[in-house]
Parts: structure tokens; C-alpha cells; sequence
């Protein structure tokens, strides 16, 4: 046991953070993450920064996940915006990496890692959400049997505004029933019949979005794995992002907490509310190390830890009470829309009403909460199955 | 980084379970002989040349164990001693003496020994019963009472995590085979998803305790706030554990047969010893906020 950086891991640590400070400007940092966001991340890529755990083959680092972790911490240390393409390196990239064809992987992989393609993901429907294997988005392959005809309609999907490409999951045989007869397709979202609609959320702003397919052409070379094998390849995605997401929660809830204590120290803080500052903190500090030993397994072993399993659930509830706290500090002037963050404070205007208001989403996105404690009971405890 | 046991540090664990399991009640000399007092001493002090981190497992599975010996007393304060002694030892703080009556010796927050003379009072947690000392018989030890102190809070948090472990497993374990309208109660979500709850808990209390030895092992600058933040959380998480694994037992979990309720004691003695999570949280508050 030893919880410092290793030389290695150290000295790629500070030539990450050099790198950073000479490249992360204000207008990156503060400027709009679908124009910044798309500069941002070709540095990265230009870098060598995007796709640190993707084999060398595939144009990734080859790196080991402690580099992704560190990557992840030091990226949060500076406020740095997080590479557009989080579908794509995070769940698409790794998906065709496991399951895709040559062809397929020659004609993604690249433009995912260089941000040329921007990925959405098409899994869930209006009737189809933590049950996914319930999905009717149909997908008819022709007579020539060339191409699959696919229409339905996808919900709770980032980023399609801007997508090139979508992961998209459909029934592609009609009489089937649950998990078979699934198939998963790479659709192209600029392919006619495709139309995006955005959701507009509780926030205010729109960062989802509905994806209605009329009769949209995908040619049978965009199947992945196996025509009615898609329930075990959407598995592999849904794996992926739980799986590396532990470190982002993790670094994402720490410039929270960072920004929650410089507010305590403006506004200054009851006893009642120190107190609950510092339980977050705490928790804060659990779930760090609980990721570090589930990714001490996952390099071992190449395995996450089942310790892991909880940071989401914990994650998703901590940044509630976090934004909630701060809203607390803010007392009445939290209602106003331009109320917190005067000039040359720490957060932009309305900083904390948004996130405690979009917090409220994170119970819900990446598998529900009560979704997630299923899953602890049922695969981590070893309990009988609910259903 | 790497954040885990050795393959050396698991066969210890493993070795250390099967000896409480056989003989819960084993006698401190018992201990003493397999080499459990005095490990993270060096060799030249008669101590087994390891580290904190090796004690923190046996801690860990003294606590599961429910074992009721001055063992975890007598491993914190042995390091602070000048002469290692085969005395059995206890630490006063708030006024109050754990095994005041098994104990030969008492160490004070002003570094002074005593001979552990007093009262002994009827405690709740009947396998670590409390002492008021009558210090008569004492003597200058000298030294660092914090270091004494931050062992205590991390010895106690791993203990807490083992407590925590044992209540998770005793749920899991009855809800799996209880059968109420004709079905496993654990399939019942309202059932399963507390303990779903319990394990996150533990795996983090786990995590903050295994922090805080490594930092005390390893004299990091950061003992003191990760030594008070894994007792603040791993012993609310062990009583925690406790309450939800008693609730899911029902009747049964209520019971002064049922062995839940010494769990749940001794989770409480922890969470009071050495100050509540209140107490510590104020210390963690002070240190990011003044």
C-alpha cells in the first residue's frame, strides 16, 4: 500500500499540469462548451491527451487507467472543460474497440479521439428507461438484405444536437421479445429521415434531446457484433460508462466542494452548516480512496473493484446536498437568476441555483438510483433477484 | 499508487480471522503469543518489524470478532511506551477508562502512567467495559500523547468497518433465507435497497479508515484531519449498519439472543470513544474553513 504517485506516475502528473497551464486560457475555460469545447479538445488530441487508455493501435496512448485518473483529477484541479467528445471516447470508442469490425474501427476510431465526429447515444425511449431491453425503435433489414430501415423515436439524448454519429440500439426482429431480437447499429445522424428535437430541462436549457428516425437508411456494415445480438454489446457500453466514470464523478464533485468552501468563507457559515460542509468533505475524501482501490484492482486484475459500484450512487446524492448547502449560504438572494457570483467572484451568475437545480438529474442519468441499489443487491450482495 | 493489501497482509487477515472465529474469547496472552501486540514495533524493540497498516487488519477483524480483550489499548499505546512491557494497557479520555478491570496499566492525555486502580461501571457495551480511574499509583512516561491519539481514532475506524462488514453480512444473510408472502424477503426492494446502502457505506468507511492508517503509519501530514474524518464516518457508518441490519431482521433483530445488539453496542462505544463525529467534523471544518 502506498497512496503517493509513483515517480511515474508523478512525473506525468506534472508535465499534465504544465501542459494545462500553458494551454487552458479564460475564453476556453469560461467560453461556450460546444465552440470552446471543440477547440479544448483537439489540443487534447493534438496532445495526446484524449484516448489515454485506448490501445496504440487505435491512435489511443496505450497509457495505464492511472493516467486516465490522474488525467481526470488534474483536468478538475484547473476547471478545465471536459473533451466534447464524452460519448464517443467513453462509450462508442470503447464499444466498437470491443466489438467492431476492422472497417469499422479504420473508419471511427481516429475521428472520434481528434473530435471530427461527435457521438450521441440512442438507448432509451419514452417507453424504454431503466428497462432498456423493453427498446421498439424498429430496424427492418430489407430484401437485399443491404441495409436496415429504421424508425422510432430515442429520448434523453446529449449531445445529438451536434452529433455527427449515433449508437443507436433497435429491434430488429418484430417478433421478438425483451433482450433478443435487439440489434445495435452506428447510425448516421445526418442521414435523411433523422430529426433531433431538444428537451428543454428543469434548468432551463437543453441538453438533451429527442431523436425521431422516419424510415432512415443504415447500411447493414454500421451493425455491430452480431444482427440480434445487440442486448450483450449495449451491455459492453452501459459497462464502459459505469466503469471509468467513478474518477470523473470524483473530480467533477471536488471543484464543487472547492467552490462550496471559498462561498462558506464569503458568506461565512453557522455551526449546523460547518458541520455539514465538513460530512462532505468526509464523504468526499471516502469516495476518492474507494475509486483508487477499485482502480488498484482494475490494474491488477484488469477488473474494477465491486467497491467501485457506489461512487455514482454516493456521487449522485453528495453533489444534491453540495448545491443544496450552498443555496443554504446564499440565503434569499439564491432565487435571483443573476444572484450569486458578484464581479470577481469565484462562480459564474446563477452558478449554484443551476447546479442544484440540474443535480436533480443526476439521480436519474447513467442508471437510477434505485436502478444502481438493484444492482448492488442483486450482483454485489449476492441477494435473490427482484424481478 | 496502490491502494491494497499485500499478498503477505490478506494471509494475515485470513490467519487472524480463523484464530477469533475458533476462539473469540482468547485470552490477551493469547495474542501476545501469536505475535499481535507490539507488530508495527521494530524488531529491535521486541516488536514484529511491520507496519501500522498490518495492525489496522487485525483491528479490523477484532471488531468483527466482537473480541472483548484490551487489545486494541494495548496495541495503541505500546509504540509510545519507552520500554516495551508485557503489561496489559488502556488509554483514559473523557474521564473514562475502557477495561479499567483487565488492564494492568492506564495511559493519560498529560503522558503519565498509572496502575490501572478504580471503579469499574456497569457500560452498555458489555465487551468494552468503562473504568473511572483512581490515580494514585502514577508515573512520568514522557513522550507524543497525539501520536497515542491519532492511533486510537484510526485503530477505532477500522474496527468500526469490520463492525459495519459483520452487521452488512449477518442482513444479507437472513434476507436471503427468510421467507414472508410466500417470497425471499431480500427480493422486496424495500428490504434489499438499505443494505445496498449499508455496503456502499461500509466500502467508503473502509477506504477512509485504510486512509488514515496509512497516514498514521507513514507520520503523513495529514493524519490528523484523515484520522479524524475516517472515526467521524466509519463509526456512524457501523452504527448505521447495525440499525438497518436489526430492522431488517425484524423481531428477531430485537432480541437480547440475537447477536445484533452487541454489534450494535459496541458500533455506539466507538461512535462515543474518543468523541463523536460532531466533535471531529468540527475539527475537519476548522481546518478548511478558518
Amino acid at each position: 500500500m502506498d497512496l503517493r504517485d509513483t515517480p511515474e506516475e508523478a512525473a506525468f502528473r506534472a508535465e499534465l499540469r504544465a501542459w494545462i497551464a500553458s494551454n487552458l486560457t479564460d475564453e476556453i475555460r469560461h467560453g461556450r462548451f460546444e465552440e470552446s469545447g471543440r477547440e479544448w479538445s483537439r489540443k487534447l488530441y493534438q496532445a495526446g491527451y484524449a484516448g489515454l487508455t485506448w490501445p496504440k493501435e487505435y491512435g489511443g496512448a496505450g497509457a495505464p487507467y492511472s493516467h486516465q485518473a490522474i488525467f481526470l483529477e488534474e483536468m478538475a484541479r484547473a476547471e478545465a472543460p471536459s473533451h466534447l467528445g464524452v460519448i464517443g471516447l467513453g462509450m462508442a470508442g470503447p464499444t466498437i474497440i470491443a466489438h467492431g469490425t476492422e472497417a469499422q474501427k479504420e473508419r471511427h476510431l481516429e475521428k472520434i479521439l481528434s473530435t471530427e465526429e461527435i457521438w450521441c447515444q440512442g438507448f432509451s425511449e419514452p417507453d424504454a428507461g431503466s428497462d432498456l431491453s423493453a427498446v421498439r425503435t424498429s430496424a427492418r433489414l430489407t430484401l437485399e438484405g443491404d441495409h436496415f430501415v429504421v424508425n422510432g423515436q430515442k429520448v434523453w439524448s446529449s449531445f445529438a444536437h451536434i452529433a455527427d454519429w449515433c449508437i443507436l440500439v433497435t429491434r430488429s426482429d418484430p417478433e421478438s421479445d425483451r433482450h433478443a431480437g435487439l440489434t445495435y447499429l452506428l447510425a448516421d445522424m445526418r442521414a435523411p429521415g433523422v430529426e433531433v428535437r431538444p428537451l428543454r430541462q428543469i434548468t432551463g436549457e437543453a441538453e438533451f434531446n429527442e431523436i425521431f428516425f422516419t424510415d432512415v437508411k443504415v447500411p447493414v456494415e454500421n451493425v455491430i457484433g452480431e444482427i440480434g445480438g445487440g442486448w450483450q454489446v449495449a451491455m459492453t457500453t452501459l459497462l464502459h460508462e459505469r466503469g471509468t466514470l467513478g474518477f470523473a464523478l470524483t473530480a467533477g464533485l471536488e471543484s464543487q466542494i472547492r467552490k462550496l468552501l471559498a462561498l462558506a468563507k464569503e458568506k461565512g457559515a453557522t455551526e449546523v452548516q460547518r458541520d455539514a460542509i465538513a460530512r462532505e468533505w468526509i464523504g468526499l475524501q471516502a469516495v476518492r480512496y474507494t475509486n483508487y482501490r477499485s482502480l488498484t484492482t482494475l490494474m491488477k486484475t484488469g477488473i474494477p473493484g465491486p467497491e467501485g459500484s457506489g461512487a455514482k450512487l454516493w456521487w449522485s446524492e453528495a453533489n444534491q446536498r453540495v448545491t443544496k448547502l450552498a443555496l443554504e449560504l446564499l440565503g434569499p438572494e439564491a432565487q435571483l437568476l443573476n444572484g450569486d457570483g458578484k464581479p470577481g467572484s469565484h462562480v459564474q451568475p446563477g452558478y449554484w441555483q443551476h447546479q442544484q437545480l440540474r443535480s436533480r438529474g443526476n439521480t436519474i442519468e447513467a442508471g437510477t438510483s434505485e436502478i444502481l441499489r438493484n444492482i448492488i443487491a442483486e450482483r454485489v450482495l449476492g441477494l435473490p433477484r427482484s424481478r | 499508487m496502490e491502494f491494497a493489501f499485500t499478498q503477505e497482509q490478506e494471509e494475515l487477515r485470513r490467519e487472524a480471522r480463523a484464530f477469533l472465529e475458533a476462539t473469540p474469547e482468547a485470552p490477551l496472552a493469547d495474542l501476545r503469543e501469536l505475535g499481535w501486540l507490539g507488530v508495527s514495533l521494530p524488531e529491535e524493540r521486541g516488536g514484529g518489524g511491520l507496519s501500522f497498516i498490518d495492525e489496522a487488519i487485525l483491528f479490523e477483524e477484532a471488531g468483527r470478532a466482537l473480541y472483548a480483550g484490551p487489545f486494541l489499548t494495548t496495541a495503541v499505546v505500546l509504540p509510545a511506551l519507552p520500554e516495551v512491557d508485557e503489561r496489559a494497557w488502556s488509554v483514559e479520555t473523557d474521564g473514562l477508562v475502557p477495561h479499567l478491570d483487565t488492564v494492568d496499566r492506564v495511559l493519560r492525555e498529560d503522558m503519565t502512567a498509572c496502575v490501572a486502580d478504580g471503579e469499574t461501571l456497569a457500560t452498555v457495551d458489555e465487551t468494552r467495559p468503562l473504568g473511572r480511574l483512581q490515580a494514585t499509583d502514577c508515573y512520568e512516561v514522557g513522550g507524543d500523547w497525539e501520536l497515542v491519539r491519532l492511533r486510537l481514532l484510526a485503530a477505532l475506524a477500522v474496527e468500526a468497518a469490520g463492525i459495519a462488514q459483520k452487521a452488512l453480512e449477518l442482513g444479507v444473510e437472513y434476507v436471503s433465507q427468510r421467507e414472508q408472502f410466500g417470497k425471499k424477503i431480500g427480493t422486496y426492494q424495500a428490504v434489499s435497497h438499505p443494505l445496498a446502502d449499508t455496503y456502499v457505506e461500509t466500502e467508503l468507511a473502509r477506504s477512509l479508515a485504510y486512509w488514515a492508517a496509512w497516514c498514521v503509519a507513514e507520520n503523513d501530514v495529514q493524519a490528523p484531519i484523515a484520522a479524524a474524518a475516517a472515526k467521524a464516518q466509519a463509526a456512524e457508518t457501523a452504527v448505521a449498519a447495525c440499525e438497518r441490519s436489526i430492522q431488517v431482521h425484524g423481531g428477531i433483530g430485537f432480541t437480547w439472543e440475537h447477536v445484533l445488539h452487541r454489534y450494535y453496542k459496541r458500533a455506539q462505544g466507538i461512535d462515543a470513544f474518543g468523541g463523536h463525529g460532531a466533535v471531529h467534523r468540527k475539527v475537519v471544518a476548522a481546518a478548511l474553513l478558518d
